[in-house]
């Protein structure tokens, strides 16, 4: 039985790990819910954030300056990726969207390869996140304890901007309704676009911040891609609060049960997940009968 | 002699009136390797004798050029292509071997190469896929133990020569042995017995140590070995932390590391995983409160975390390239391939390069492609002991590990590097033999030969 100064440990950096699988999930579930499009490119989209940061980190140190320009840069992949790819493909049945955005991600990753190899690059932590911090009993890398502060104003930035902008509110009630909306005069298909821009985004985004943490490969993304909709279809798909609350959940889950037995981290998260779908098949905030 | 009358039936009518002329030899002790001639060899088995019937033979190459150990699969593949050139150009560095001639027995060797992704179940796809497509006469690769023994399984079943790649798992040449897989890496047993005494002079007595294994064969391999090897100086364990390959964020295993009170922190993962690993073991402090020891150290693992990080750390690895110093063979092989790709080799390429190179000689030495000959000349090779990189080596007959020497490492301080890949000074070379696990613990039982 582990110690309680451990536990506590361990269900902090659930947090810590659950608020970055929630960022990571956002994106994918706000592409889902609005456009209906299950985006296989998002661990890429992922790997390609943290690349863009990598880059941008060769000519200057600023790491600030990275998340922007890499943000930048991002948007264009997605308004890019929507225009020329995925607008195709809304009338598509799923399967052919799913092919199609997994096949798009293949060809990032062996781009990313053919370019910069392999091997893992190296991003530093930035200056302003070095060091440890100790709270109490617990000591932990002061980066993620910021981190944790960055993807709280991030997801609350989104949740402004779907909640309370009426840009957002066009985009809830695609997600309700798309034909209605389209009926109703708006113009839908820019809503679409932006929504997938911000989902890739958010993508990009997470790669970005996850940077000085991980391994920056061209394969990084893959297992981002698995923990994400394991996320998702707990918090319910298409929905924001659902992917931010599923992302909590899930990094706890990992966390705790690594206290007691570390090899068994990830199964319980799918035991979890399976357990859900057998008991609410619709996850915790998804509406029955959707997608 | 023409090769072509060989492979015909009367070849092997030939063969026993010579056995039945040596059988009175038998008598005599020395003759052994004559006696892998003499016995009864089926004409046909697995691809042979389609695969060496033509004026070339095929070698099938899986390595992982995807997925977390594609560093060290990218520079095996350029091993394995290193060793073939110089073979088919039938250079003074193969003749050195002792190969005669262009190519093996005047055959040129040619070669496919496919993508593992570090995964057991690909790497068997395209290895079938060479075997029965390109008639495949030896197949070779890997850099997961789970992928080298899921290859072994297939070359005894398909009866094609498998020369292992790279594997550190006691499992390879033991409980999943077979009679036509060749280890040349040194066995985690072999690895940690060479490490322990170097650690306890280093770090002392009586340490508590925390252990990151990764969960499969090679891991808990690595990971009983060590603890064997250290526990003659009093060394516990702390926490055992078990994650799955191909783990990205490691906090919560490594939280549980800072937390357990440990002195030393012992990191078995490889590859992608041991840079990760590292890296977030940095940033969660454990590097301030522990002494780092990697018991068998990812190729570039130097490279992608920074001398600074890998200062003081104590390791092993197959080959490391200062030692050409000391090895002619070794010397010949770094300086070729730092021309051709300017940098020095990791030991994924030498293995790839060796293993090739230990195979084309015990088929000259066989004087046939016959994969069951040359099994048996691969077996007997004690007796009469291969020059190569690492002096001289044979393999042990009963599990077919390369008995060789095993370098223990040190990491450099970044003040004290050379040159760009300088990141290692070689405490000591162990002499192989004497490391070597008793035959009776491995669990080895070997299959048939055909």
């Amino acid at each position: 039985m582990p110690s309680l100064p451990l536990l506590l440990s361990q269900a902090f950096n659930g947090l810590a790990l659950g608020s970055m699988l929630a960022l990571v999930s956002s994106g994918l579930t706000i592409i889902l819910g609005t456009l209906g499009v299950l985006n296989f490119a998002h661990g890429a989209l992922f790997m390609l954030g943290a690349y863009a940061a990598y880059v941008t980190l060769q000519g200057s140190d600023s790491f600030l300056l990275a998340l922007l320009v890499g943000s930048v840069f991002m948007l264009l992949v997605g308004v890019l990726m929507e225009r020329i790819l995925v607008r195709l493909f809304y009338s598509r049945p799923p399967e052919d969207q799913i092919l199609v955005t997994f096949g798009a991600g293949i060809v990032l990753v062996e781009a990313v390869r053919a370019i910069f190899g392999g091997n893992s690059q190296r991003v530093p932590v930035p200056s302003w996140g070095e060091g440890i911090t100790q709270l109490g009993f617990l000591i932990y890398p002061t980066y993620r304890l910021e981190l944790i502060g960055i993807i709280t104003v991030t997801l609350g930035v989104l949740w402004v901007v779907l909640y309370r902008t009426s840009i957002g509110l066009v985009v809830r009630a695609g997600i309700e309704d798309a034909g209605m909306v389209g009926i109703l005069g708006i113009n839908v298909r820019r809503a679409f676009l932006l929504v997938f821009a911000i989902g890739v985004v958010a993508a990009g985004f997470a790669g970005m911040l996850y940077a000085p943490i991980v391994s920056v490969t061209p394969d990084m993304g893959g297992s981002f891609l698995v923990e994400s909709f394991v996320v998702i279809v707990i918090g319910g798909l298409g929905s924001f609060p659902g992917a931010v609350l599923g992302g909590l959940i899930a990094g706890e889950i990992i966390s705790i049960t690594s206290a007691f037995d570390s090899a068994y981290s990830e199964v319980m998260l799918y035991a979890v997940m399976a357990l859900l779908l057998v008991v609410r098949p619709q996850g915790l905030f998804g509406t029955e009968g959707r997608v | 002699m023409d090769l072509a009358t060989r492979t015909r039936p009367i070849a092997r009518r030939s063969m026993l009136r010579a056995g039945l002329g040596l059988a009175g030899g038998f008598a005599l002790p020395g003759l052994g390797i004559r006696r892998a001639m003499a016995q009864d060899l089926p004409a046909k088995i697995g691809t042979f004798p389609e695969g060496a019937s033509g004026p070339s033979v095929f070698i099938g190459i899986t390595t992982p050029l995807t997925g977390s150990y594609s560093a060290d699969g990218t520079d095996e593949r350029l091993g394995y292509e290193l060793a073939i050139a110089e073979i088919n150009a039938g250079s003074p560095v193969a003749a050195k071997w002792g190969l005669k001639g262009k190519g093996v027995l005047g055959k040129m060797v040619k070669f496919g190469v496919a993508d593992s992704e570090t995964k057991p179940n690909v790497a068997v796809q395209a290895q079938t896929q060479f075997i029965q497509r390109d008639k495949a006469i030896m197949i070779t690769g890997s850099v997961s133990s789970a992928t080298a023994i899921a290859l072994e399984e297939l070359a005894q079943r398909d009866k094609v020569l498998n020369m292992v790649g790279l594997s550190g798992s006691n499992d390879t040449t033991g409980k999943n042995c077979q009679r036509y897989g060749f280890r040349s890496q040194p066995t985690a047993y072999m690895a940690c017995k060479a490490l322990g005494p170097v650690l306890g002079k280093a770090l002392g007595h009586g340490k508590k140590a925390a252990y990151l294994v990764p969960d499969y064969s090679y891991g808990h391999s690595v990971f009983d070995s060590f603890t064997q090897s250290v526990s003659q100086f009093g060394w516990t364990v702390s926490t055992q932390q078990v994650v799955p390959l191909g783990t990205t964020d490691f906090s919560s295993s490594l939280l549980n590391i800072a937390n357990s009170g440990a002195d030393v922190f012992v990191n078995i993962a490889f590859g992608a995983d041991a840079v990760a690993s590292t890296k977030q073991a940095e940033q969660f402090g454990v590097m301030k409160k522990m002494k780092l020891v990697v018991p068998n150290i990812s190729s570039f693992q130097a490279k992608e975390l920074g001398a600074a990080v890998m200062q003081g750390v104590y390791g092993t690895f197959d080959f490391w390239w200062t030692m050409q110093d000391q090895y002619p063979l070794a010397k010949d092989f770094v300086q070729a391939f730092l021309a051709k790709h300017k940098y020095h080799p990791r030991w994924g390429a030498h293995i790839g390069y060796m293993q090739t190179l230990l195979w084309a000689v015990s088929v000259e030495r066989a004087k046939t492609f016959n994969p069951v000959a040359v099994i048996k000349t691969l077996e007997v090779s004690k007796s009469d002991p291969y020059e190569s990189s690492l002096g001289k080596v044979w393999y042990r007959a009963e599990d077919h590990q390369l008995v060789r020497p095993v370098p223990v490492v040190v990491g450099k301080a970044p003040a004290a590097m050379k040159n760009p890949d300088d990141f290692y000074d070689v405490v000591e070379v162990v002499a192989g033999e004497p490391l070597l696990q008793p035959i009776a613990e491995t669990g080895c039982a070997m299959g048939a030969y055909s």
